[in-house]
Parts: structure tokens; sequence; C-alpha cells
């Protein structure tokens, strides 16, 4: 842990003139044009967008999953070619191994990078104790709640020290009361470990509440639209939440994204549909309609 | 706490600390029965129709109903239990069912140490299942026991023709399981395995491999059922020994006796090989059995 504490900050991400295609029948699908994003050292950067508009896709690149089409995407000046431990990522779909029991899973990057039984056990515990999961380590994630698998998801890929964590909606299948305590996990454990946080939400709230900027991405095929600082202190409180400046911020990146989202499903609903659209978008938060 | 306390009276004594006295025997019998009490049921349940299923036979063969099927020859259980008592203490009878379970033993383990990894090795790497895919399918269609001349022909002795085909009718099931389970590993946790350093050596050991176990597991069920059915045509056919020979010789020798005991034997031996096998896959997944 502490050699982890101690080390200054890492984890300068950036992505230049990026763009995406995926092969398919009817040809190469865009999914992402003339990108750029940058995160700095120990910054939390999130990035918001109507539903495929290439998050997911942008995100992938940077974990080295995918290869940029054009452009590259850097990593402390290093270009990033296969994913790799120093990009740790937690994904939407809770992928713990099944067949591993809490602490094994956490456990797991440790032991790939050789690190011997006992002292990846001691690791592991220790971890875990900080997530508040040190009763569960002997369970198999099959037992444990969404919320609770998820914190494992995090701790699993926080263990080996990455330099950055990508997060691709962790927490879009929890519901309202887990979500805000593992945004404040989340938070926790950033500042604790001073790591640089790529987020990809479609929870406006949760992306203003978590960063210290936000990038907005357009329809399909995806760019940058809007980057926007978000200068509310820290430690943030819920309660922040209901401050005028929390609300500015939001309405601001509504409106952005409604522009988005209505470009994106356009082709579908017309003027027709648009009124009673509206009339939703009001009582509900756009992030259920996005 | 007076209920508690005269159920106490069956068990051991209580500790005397008021506050949290651990539960009575009495009590932790009546909440076992209360989980248990679906199983029980099925199981009193089970054991009552197999009572009648014995009734059933007995009246049937001793009052040698002719009905469409002829009982007129069928042994009753209790000519069949007479023989079984003789048989037991016959080491004739006991060599047939070694040699037999020696055959299923060889045969099986073959089939499950060749595909296995043939089939994790196809599900990883898709040249090896171009090449191999095409003559699997087409082998796996023909049943073990078509191959009974081609075995014999195969093979120098007698013996090794009965494990090859025993061989055979297992390993099918055990390769085309373990490549369905390899098809459907979740491609997330390859990932999350990837993003944690993983390469690829380690990412077969510790993810593609225990993601496949149940349907491997399914395949070894499958293939031990199947190793059977091979086992018994085969020993039929060309056996000297084991239990299917045991049967079919009894039909020749007019022990009609013995053909129910031998296809009792063979019933009790592919239960007991099956479950068997269920045992290990809970010892190997114990993710699993916690359900
Ligand atoms: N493997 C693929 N092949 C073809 N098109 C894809 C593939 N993956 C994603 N897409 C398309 O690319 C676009 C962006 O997808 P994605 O990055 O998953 O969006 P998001 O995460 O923002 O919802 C979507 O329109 C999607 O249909
Ligand atoms: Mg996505």
């Amino acid at each position: 842990m502490s050699e982890m504490l101690a080390s200054e900050a890492k984890g300068h991400i950036d992505v230049k003139n990026f763009s995406l295609s995926y092969d398919s029948i009817e040809g190469p699908v865009q999914a992402v044009t003339d990108t750029q994003i940058h995160v700095k050292p120990g910054e939390f950067v999130s990035i918001v967008g109507p539903s495929g508009c290439g998050k997911s896709t942008l995100l992938n690149a940077v974990a080295g999953f995918l290869t940029p089409t054009t452009g590259i995407v850097t990593v402390d000046g290093e270009r990033v070619n296969g994913p790799s431990a120093e990009r740790g990522m937690v994904f939407q779909q809770y992928s713990l191994f099944p067949w591993k029991t809490v602490r094994e899973n956490v456990e797991f990057g440790l032991k790939m990078r050789g690190m011997p039984r006992s002292q990846r056990e001691r690791a592991a515990r220790t971890l875990l104790g900080l997530a508040g999961l040190e009763a569960f380590e002997k369970h198999y994630p099959e037992k444990l709640s969404g919320g609770m698998k998820q914190r494992v998801g995090i701790v699993r890929a926080l263990a080996t020290g990455p330099k950055v964590l990508l997060l691709d909606e962790p927490f879009g299948a929890l519901d309202a009361q887990t979500r805000v305590i593992m945004q404040q996990i989340l938070t926790n454990m950033w500042q604790r470990l001073k790591i640089s946080v790529l987020f990809v939400t479609h929870d406006i709230d949760e992306a203003i509440f978590l960063s210290d900027r936000v990038y907005c991405m357009t329809a399909r095929p995806g760019s940058i639209k809007a980057e926007i600082p978000i200068p509310l202190e820290r430690p943030r409180q819920q309660s922040m939440m209901m401050s005028s400046e929390f609300l500015a911020l939001r309405r601001g990146l509504m409106s952005l994204i409604r522009e988005e989202s209505l470009k994106a499903m356009g082709g579908e609903i017309n003027d027709m549909g648009m009124q009673g659209l509206n009339i939703e978008l009001h009582g509900h938060s756009l992030a259920d309609v996005i | 706490m007076p209920a508690t306390a005269a159920l106490a009276q069956a068990g051991p004594a209580p500790a005397a600390i008021p506050p949290a006295p651990p539960p009575s025997f009495g009590t932790l019998a009546l909440r076992w029965y209360r989980l248990n009490q679906g199983r029980l049921r099925a199981t009193a349940i089970g054991i009552i129709s197999l009572i009648a299923f014995l009734l059933v036979w007995h009246l049937l063969t001793t009052y040698r109903v002719v009905f469409f099927v002829r009982f007129t020859n069928v042994p009753s259980p209790l000519a069949v239990y007479a023989s079984f008592v003789k048989a037991i203490h016959d080491p004739k009878f006991l060599m047939h069912i070694l040699l037999s379970c020696r055959r299923i033993f060889i045969g099986f383990s073959l089939a499950a140490v060749v595909g296995v990894p043939l089939g994790l090795i196809m599900g990883r790497f898709k040249l090896v299942h171009e090449i191999i895919f095409p003559v699997a399918e087409v082998l796996r269609l023909i049943p073990a026991i078509a191959w009974v001349p081609m075995a014999i022909m195969l093979w120098p002795t007698n013996e090794q023709s009965i494990v090859f085909i025993t061989f055979l009718g297992s390993f099918f099931p055990i390769l085309v399981n373990t490549l369905h389970g390899m098809s459907l590993v979740d491609p997330v946790l390859v990932r999350a395995a990837q993003c944690l350093g993983a390469r690829e050596r380690s990412i077969f050991r510790e993810v593609y491999f225990p993601a496949s176990l149940p349907h491997i597991f399914t395949g070894l069920t499958v293939g031990m059922g199947v190793a059977w059915v091979s086992l018994i045509a085969a020993e039929m056919i060309s056996g000297q020994y084991g239990i299917g020979y045991f049967t079919w010789e009894a039909y020749s020798l007019v022990q009609y006796a013995d053909i129910a005991l031998g296809m009792i034997a063979i019933g009790v031996l592919g239960l007991g090989s099956s479950l068997l096998i269920r045992g290990a896959g809970h010892l190997v997944m114990p993710w699993r059995s916690t359900r």
C-alpha cells in the first residue's frame, strides 16, 4: 500500500486526432471521429454523451482493447498498444471471476505479476479492509449484491497500483442509493491513491459530482462537443447537488446532451414525438431517457 | 422459554446462560426438518414409488400376465434376489463386474484426457478448430456400436477393441461439450484478466479453463452414460467377460433371473459412476456447489 500511496501522481492520458471505425457488412461504421481528450496526472475526468455515441469505444481504445483507425493514444508519453496492468478497468457488467473468491479476485493482478502467495494475500486483505469488504473475502461473487461486486471490481483494478483507472458506466446497473455510496467510495479511493481516472457515464449528476472536468460527446459519430470544468470544491458532499452552482452546471450539461440525444433519435421520432419527449424530460432525469 | 426447555429433554443439556441459550437439539431437529421438508418428501415418495414398481413387477410375474407383452418367462423380483445372493458369492460374477469397470475406467479416462485438452485447444486456436472440427463432426455421428467390426480389425486383442469402443462412445460428448463451454466464455472476463496483466497462458489457465468447467462436466456426465451404452453393446457382441456378456450369456443359457440381475447391475453401475462424476464436479467447482 505505502508504495502506491507514496508514488508521485502519474498517468497522463493523451488522445490525439483519434478516430475509430468498425467494419461491418455495410462498410465501415464511423463510431468516433476527430477526438482529442487528455487527463492530467491525478485528475478525475468524465465523458458523457447519448447512448451509442462512442464512449465505450473511446475508453476501450485507451484501455488498449481497440486500435485507433487514425490518431494516437498515449499514457505518460508511451503509445498504448494492448491492454496492460498499468491501466485498470472496471466494466459495467460485473466482471468478477465467478470461480474465485472475493479475495482471490483482488489477488489476481498481483498473482499475474508473480507476487508470492502470502504477500499478495496480505495485500488483498488490506485493500478489502479499506473498502469495508474484509468480512466477505471468502465469499464467491455470486453471493454478493451488485454494489459489493462493483466495489470488489474497483478494488481489484486498483490492487496492482495502476497509473490510470478507466470505468465504463460502472454504476449504471445499481439502484440510486447504492450508486451514491459507490460514488463516495470511488472518490475516497481516488483521493488516497492520487491516480488519474477516466469515467464514462450517462448520468449527468454523477459526472458533475465526481469530476474535475467533463467531456460531452456528440451523437454518432462521436466527437467532443464541449469540455466543462467543474470548479466545485472538494471534499464534495451529497448536499452540494442542491447548490445553485451545481444546478447551473447541470442545466448547462443537460441542454448540451439534450440536443445530441434528440439528434441521435431524430431519424425515428420526427416532429410528432418531440413534444411528448420534452414533457417527459422535465419531470425525470434526462439520464433515464438517454 | 418453556417450550424450548421441554424439547431440550430429548437432547444434550442446554447451557444455562439465560440471554442467548444455544438452540436445543429439539429446536435444531425441528429447523432441520423445516429446511429439508421438500427433500424429505421427495425421498419418501421416491421410496414408495420404488416399492410400487417392485410390487407391480411381482404381480405381473407371479400371475404370468400376457397382455400384448408376455410376462410368462420374466423372472420375479424374488427369483432375481435369489440369484443376486448366489452371484455375490460367486467370484466369476464379481470378475465380470470388475472387468467392465476396468474397461470403463480406461476407455473413459482416455477419452477425458484426450477430449478435454483437445476441446480447449480447438476452442482457443481457430486453425486447430478448422482442421479437426469437420472430421469430428462426421465421426461423431457414427454410433460407437457401428465401430465394433472396424475395432476388431484395428486392434490385436478383443479387450483392446472393447476399450476402444468405450473410448469412442465417451470421447465425442466430452469434446463437443468442452468446445461448447469454450465458445460461451464471457469475453468481458478475458478483458478483465488482460488488463490485470494476464498473458495468453494465464488467461487460458485462469479464465478459459475454469469458465468451461461446468460444460466440461456436462460432457463427462453424458460421456459416462454413452460409455456404458457402448461398453455393454460391445461386450454383448464380442466379449468373453464383462457384465454385458454376463447378461447375454444368461439369455443363451436360459437363466432368466440372471438376465434381470445383469440389467440391474448395469443400471446400478451406471448410476454409481455418474454420481462419482457429480461428486468430482462439486470438488472441482466449489463456487457452484454452494447454490
Ligand atoms: N463491434 C462493433 N461493430 C460495429 N459497430 C459497433 C461495434 N461496437 C460498437 N459499434 C457501434 O459504434 C457506436 C458506438 O458504440 P459505443 O462506443 O458502445 O457507444 P456508447 O458506449 O457511447 O453507448 C454505436 O453506434 C455502436 O452501434
Ligand atoms: Mg457503452
